[in-house]
């Protein structure tokens, strides 16, 4: 007989082994894979992360309950929104607090254009990673002007810092319904238009369809939530299976996939972004308290108001308007009390109280201050909401100070990272670029 | 690669202006993205923004392409010796942007995990403040890093 | 309900249950918390079967014993409630037994607690670290860590030269030489 049929046979497996990344464009450049191929095929797949390990929960253990809020932003960095709710809902677990309505339905309406924004991203970011540039462009676009209207009312783009234990940091700005809805419509048209580029393109289902499967079983057994768990079949979402905020009084519903590729959570996340829109449309409609931020109107400047005060002439300036600095317009006493609860252990009086008396002022002080700030009874919470990738939960345990004893986030895509091998295995090196990039993986949130 | 002393003849200093003027056009960037800031990086590098307006358009993935390496983001202790590695595998001449609060002074995360500022582990040229910046604020230090490139002394 | 539940099926494990704002607390003995949890996972009654979360807690600043609390946050699809499973570990002995057989998201995020907090966890396939790199000593989220104190994988030997402390490629042993940078006289202009 032939030695060649015998020697094919016998022929030693021999594997090749292949390190992509940290520095690699497509592993966001902080995700190291090494790869075991046999020839082209994946034999095995170690993830390596923690690349951008920030010590978060080491550092939130340093700082006061509101210091903690803008490492909150930088956790899932590109739906920060979100991140800062689930906190500060937590802290307000602690105290057993509730806010107000309005500020309830403003918070929706915000991590709804977060959830857009986040889906945005990642749809045009691995579009991109298979060579659809165009796609991204759009989607970048898209994102753009809900960054926009996110700056109007926060005062920054990303790193918002918005959402305060008790309330929001300050109103809508004037025309922000118009705004919103301008941008929807906007959003919706961009979403048309990707729609038709992608979703029966060729080229694009072929390197997504039967890629990077998962089943229901392992799914559930990793822990993983969101689009990624919808994907699957299984309509698990936190808005829906424990509402928080005012989730139950909008009408949505959660798209859920056949069987779990790649596919099924591109088009699971396009139809997100269509019912987050809905979502934001009911919100505008529905809140409470009636008109926005009316026009500009006249007020005091804030360091007149300091000045006079410094004078003793006091007479008069609680009651007067003050100007603070734009990105806390929409702050002051007028709006105060729709935005914030009443509960003085939390929240810091308006800025007119803060410089136009005494009283306003130790409060002020007595929640800033190194040392005091807000504290919340002994206990410990958990609090889930539903983040861009998934469950995000926030477990803080209090010991009465005013520092938070051990601040713990629940990461949603570190399921999905550590179940990111299973996923590659017998697939091709082709295979990992669209698998990991429908992960979503978001180095703030994973590493921490 | 060491520069050759350049005489101040009128040849060689319009040689040096002309290669200044051509260099610092064609920028192509390597991006160390590795944070937060890679959002604003990429709005900044779409078409609203539009970084290809100053001849920085092209990102190129591999540091041996590339002469400008922007590192976008906090570096960690762990990332440290990678960023070291792609600075060293780049060609001279290179030039560095620190890319937001992160890779300048390390910012906020002043602790055991951070690199506290990437100018301890290779030499920086511009420096880009804030967390992230905005867009506006990543154009002008581009422009700043084009003047600087402009007036140096060029390797030939 | 679900308190009651799991303490009649198990009154001797159960050390204590408890509720605080609506958030549903066992704590449970050490050595039956593998069969706890099977337990839990695997009766129609509870049916939890997702593990949410795992992490601990170190309580040295409280000056509690044990010092660690091991914390395990559970999630039933199908009941739609939420459990959180305490277990005290002592500072001598920190070891408790791994759930990996159970929900194999517990794989990484047991290797998380081992880097942070140095707790071990018998019957895991594979221990270690997940978020620092091995060279690193000591875990940084005990409460005697300091916050900034360092361990830099490269340091500095002279000006513009850096030194790894320890080559971090696969397989390689020998320390290597990083050159600092060549151009810097020129950058000074």
């Amino acid at each position: 007989m032939s030695s060649l049929a015998t020697a094919g046979k016998k022929r030693r497996k021999e594997l090749m082994t292949l390190n992509m990344g940290p520095s690699h464009p497509a592993m966001h450049g902080i995700v190291r894979i090494v790869l075991d191929l046999d020839g082209e095929r994946i034999e095995n797949a170690d993830v390596e992360i923690g690349y951008l390990h920030r010590a978060f929960e080491k550092s939130s253990e340093q700082s006061g309950y509101l210091q903690v809020i803008p490492y909150t932003d930088r956790l899932n960095y590109v739906s920060p929104l979100i991140n800062n709710v689930g906190y500060c809902m937590a802290v307000e677990k602690l105290f057993g607090i509730q806010t107000t309505e309005r500020s309830e339905y403003i918070r929706v309406v915000m991590s709804e254009f977060s959830r857009v924004s986040d889906h945005l991203t990642c749809v045009g970011a691995s579009a991109m990673e298979l060579g659809v540039f165009t796609v991204f462009l759009y989607m970048v676009k898209a994102r753009e002007m809900i960054y926009q209207l996110i700056e109007s009312v926060t005062g920054a783009r990303l790193t918002i810092s918005y959402v305060r234990p008790g309330g929001v940091k300050a109103d809508l700005p004037a025309g922000f319904s118009d705004e919103a809805h301008k941008i929807i419509r906007e959003v919706r048209s961009i979403l048309k238009e990707c729609g038709a580029l992608l979703t029966r393109n060729r080229i694009f289902v072929d390197r997504l369809k039967g890629i990077g499967i998962i089943s229901k079983e392992d799914a559930l057994g990793y822990g993983i939530t969101g689009p990624f768990l919808r994907s699957t079949g299984i309509d698990y979402d936190v808005r829906k299976d424990s509402p928080y905020s005012v989730y139950n009084q909008f009408d949505f519903e959660i798209p859920v996939g056949a069987c779990g590729d790649n596919y099924d959570r591109y088009l699971c996340r396009m139809e997100e972004i269509e019912q987050s829109l809905h979502i934001v449309e009911q919100a505008l409609h529905k809140i409470p308290g009636g008109d926005f931020m009316s026009a500009p109107h006249a007020a005091m400047p804030a360091e007149e108001m300091v000045d006079l005060a410094k004078m003793g002439q006091t007479e008069g300036l609680a009651q007067t308007e003050v100007e603070p600095e734009p990105t806390l317009e929409g702050g002051t006493e007028k709006y105060f009390e729709m935005l914030q609860t009443k509960d003085h252990r939390v929240v810091l009086p308006p800025k007119e109280k803060t410089y136009g008396n005494i009283e306003g002022l130790m409060q002020h002080f007595k929640l800033i201050m190194f040392g005091h700030g807000i504290a919340p009874p002994k206990g410990e919470v958990y609090q889930a909401v539903e983040g861009a990738n998934g469950e995000l939960g926030f477990f803080v345990v209090s010991d009465g100070t005013g520092r938070p004893y051990r601040v713990r986030v629940r990461p949603p895509c570190f399921a999905i990272m550590a179940a990111l091998p299973l996923m590659l295995q017998g697939g091709t090196i082709a295979d990992v670029v669209p698998t990991f990039g429908s992960v979503n993986m978001i180095g703030g949130e994973l590493d921490r | 690669m060491k520069a050759q002393p350049i005489d101040a003849g009128f040849f060689s200093t319009k040689l040096n202006d002309m290669v200044g003027w051509a260099r610092k056009y064609s920028l192509f960037q390597y991006p160390f993205v590795t944070a937060c800031c890679g959002m604003e990086y990429m709005a900044a590098a779409c078409s609203h923004y539009d970084i290809d307006r100053f001849g920085a358009g092209l990102p190129r993935f591999s540091p041996r392409q590339a002469d400008l390496l922007m590192v976008v983001g906090t570096v960690s202790q762990k990332l440290a010796p990678v960023l070291k590695k792609v600075y060293d595998q780049m060609c001279d001449p290179k030039w560095v942007v620190a890319f937001g609060v992160c890779a300048s002074t390390g910012g906020f995360y002043d602790n055991y995990a951070t690199l506290m500022g990437i100018d301890r582990i290779i030499p920086v040229d511009v420096y880009i403040p804030g967390c992230p910046p905005r867009p506006e604020n990543v154009l002008d230090g581009l422009l700043k890093l084009q003047a600087r490139i402009q007036n140096q002394k060029q390797l030939l | 309900m679900i308190l009651e539940a799991v303490k009649a099926k198990f009154p001797d494990e159960v050390l204590e249950t408890s509720e605080f704002r609506g958030d549903l607390t066992i704590v449970v003995r050490k050595e039956s918390l593998a069969q706890i949890m099977k337990h839990l996972k695997e009766e129609a009654a509870f049916d939890f079967n997702l593990l949410m979360d795992l992490t601990a807690v170190d309580y040295l600043s409280m000056e509690r014993k044990p010092r660690f609390d091991m914390v395990y946050h559970l999630y039933s699809l199908r009941n739609k409630h939420r459990l959180r499973v305490k277990v005290g570990v002592h500072e001598k002995e920190p070891e408790v037994d791994s759930l990996v057989v159970l929900w194999p998201i517990a794989n990484w995020f047991e290797r998380e607690v081992w880097d942070m907090f140095g707790i071990r966890f018998k019957g895991h396939p594979h221990l270690k670290r997940i978020l620092l790199y091995e060279e690193f000593e000591g875990h940084p989220l005990r409460k005697d860590y300091p916050v900034n104190r360092r361990q830099p994988l490269m340091k500095q030997k002279s000006d513009h030269e850096l030194e790894f402390i320890e080559a971090r490629e696969y397989g390689q042993a020998v320390p290597e030489l990083l050159r600092g940078s060549a151009n810097q006289e020129e950058k000074k202009i």
